[in-house]
């Protein structure tokens, strides 16, 4: 039995990382280089396989057939953990999103914890360590300068990323992101409160902290995963690469994977906690977590939430290639005398909100 | 099984603290020290703790450590020569500690949560009604407490006005 429910465990693990998240990593790159190229009017990677389709194939080759180069002076050891470092956490995280409803009567999330989305800030506050060990162990001038960067602006949005659920959290009243997502499916996702018990004016004024919270949410998120705008540590016009200006060959591409992971397992969370999850729009097919559904009903709703990180992860891209990039100090200050206060005051907002209107 | 492995991750973590010289590699240890205790604490099916234990120290008060140690490029340093009296005294005290944990550890209950606890639904519910509820009162007084402490580090490292 318990062999059973942990060869159960281990397919899943290993069918949702490597036949799900890596290829999305190497198409989401394939994307970014695609969306890019349209936003400024080129053509882009277009010539390995139909519409460059294979073209992540081919990097992947490269870079695993590059010299695997060490500079001298690097502080071996952390040199060679960093970029470890930086994927495991991205990884780890996906243990506890739920990816889907159920299929054949198994719940489909790896790790069902009553601590769902602290799991996950908890984890990708380990992430840091990554970059900042890949700055120092570099022992160069800009990877050092890059990861410092990098610290400081990863411990300040972290504050405002926590906060700015809380109201979610306050809402659903649960800690369990499969459950918050089958109560999400029946009464309604947070951001489309259209039907179900969120369809009333509670529901209707609660959207407004909803949406504050979601801004600030996304934000947040944007500058934990280092992506343009907030993109300072790796800054190309100030620090030459930052912090992974050393790295070469796969190396450097665990990086490269790391920021990406980390991009679709921030968007697969907002895509939870805001828009319901694996649940389609007004109830259809929505599940409450009793009764065992069929499975294609399961498929639907598996193919549902990665259809919603695959727009989320377009909203990225297109953000990246529209936006200029923020000073440092800029960044700092957005961070800790605007989202923090925000964050704050929103929680009052919807405590406010949950107690006067019945 | 489980238990003995992140056991020893948590111990041989603490060891590394004080057994390596390079600062860098210390607070490492401490760290994995601390993903162990964190392993621990929710296989006691205590998730929320076990969670705050990374997200607060391992994920928060650590990189900040690291900062300092990395931004002041502190070397390995040889530390003052022990003599045998600190020697003594150490010694003293820590079995003094491990007197008393042992103490505390056979006059506690043992059985699962589950059993001991059967209202409980899960920590986190429980840590909340316990602040929120019965101890709101020091919750506050520590709040404002900390809340001093910051006003303090403001006053005093601001710069003279003209």
């Amino acid at each position: 039995m318990d062999f059973i429910a942990l060869a159960i465990s281990a397919v899943k693990i290993v069918g949702l990382v490597f036949l799900v998240i890596m290829p999305m990593v190497a198409y989401a790159v394939w994307a970014e280089r695609r969306v890019s190229a349209l936003i400024q009017d080129r053509v882009g990677p277009n010539r390995v396989g139909f519409q460059g389709l294979l073209q992540p194939v081919a990097d992947g080759l490269k870079f695993i057939l590059k010299e695997d180069f060490t500079p001298k002076n690097v502080r071996t050891g952390y040199y060679w953990l960093a970029p470890a470092l930086t994927m495991v956490p991205a990884l780890l995280t996906c243990a506890v999103l739920p990816f889907g409803s159920q299929l054949f009567g198994e719940p489909m999330v790896i790790a069902n914890l009553n601590a769902g989305p602290l799991f996950i800030f908890a984890i990708a506050s380990l992430s840091v360590y990554g970059i900042v060990l890949a700055g120092w162990a570099s022992n160069s001038k800009y990877p050092f300068l890059g990861g410092v960067r990098s610290t400081s602006q990863m411990i300040s949005y972290e504050i405002s990323l926590g906060l700015s659920i809380i109201p979610v959290l306050m809402i659903l009243g649960d800690l369990n992101l499969g459950r918050m997502v089958q109560d999400q499916s029946v009464n309604g996702w947070l951001m489309l409160p259209l039907w179900g018990d969120r369809f009333s004016l509670k529901g209707l004024l609660l959207l407004v902290p909803v949406v504050i919270s979601f801004v600030v949410f996304t934000v947040s998120m944007f500058a934990e995963t280092n992506r343009l705008p907030f993109d300072l540590p790796e800054c190309e016009t100030e620090l030459v690469a930052g912090y992974h200006t050393e790295y070469s060959s796969m190396k450097f591409a665990l990086f490269f994977l790391g920021e990406y992971a980390a991009m679709i397992i921030g968007s697969g969370l907002a895509v939870t906690l805001f828009f319901g999850g694996w649940s389609l729009p007004f109830g259809w097919l929505s599940w409450d977590g009793k009764a065992d559904i069929p499975w294609w009903q399961g498929l639907i709703h598996m193919a549902t939430f990665f259809g919603k990180v695959v727009v989320f992860i377009l909203f990225f891209i297109w953000v990246r290639w529209s936006l200029p990039r923020f000073r440092f100090d800029q960044l700092m200050r957005l961070g800790w005398v605007f989202f923090f206060e925000i964050a704050v005051i929103n929680i009052i907002l919807t405590a406010g909100i949950m107690m006067l209107v019945k | 099984m489980l238990f003995y492995l992140f056991a020893a991750i948590a111990l041989a973590g603490g060891l590394g603290v004080v057994a390596f010289r390079n600062p860098v590699t210390s607070a490492f240890s401490l760290v994995a020290s601390f993903l162990g205790l964190a392993a621990l604490f929710i296989h006691l099916n205590a998730f929320l703790v076990g969670v705050l234990q990374v997200l607060v120290y391992a994920g928060a008060i650590m990189v900040l450590f690291l900062f300092i140690i990395m931004l002041l490029d502190i070397k390995s340093d040889e530390g003052p020569k022990i003599t045998k009296l600190m020697g003594l005294g150490a010694g003293l005290l820590a079995m003094v500690f491990v007197g008393m944990l042992w103490r505390v550890t056979v006059s506690l209950k043992s059985a699962p949560l589950e059993t001991l606890y059967p209202e409980v639904r899960s920590d986190a519910h429980e840590i909340g009604r316990l602040l929120f509820g019965e101890y709101f009162f020091p919750v506050q007084v520590v709040g404002i407490l900390l809340l001093v402490a910051p006003i303090g580090v403001v006053v005093l490292s601001r710069r003279a006005v003209r």
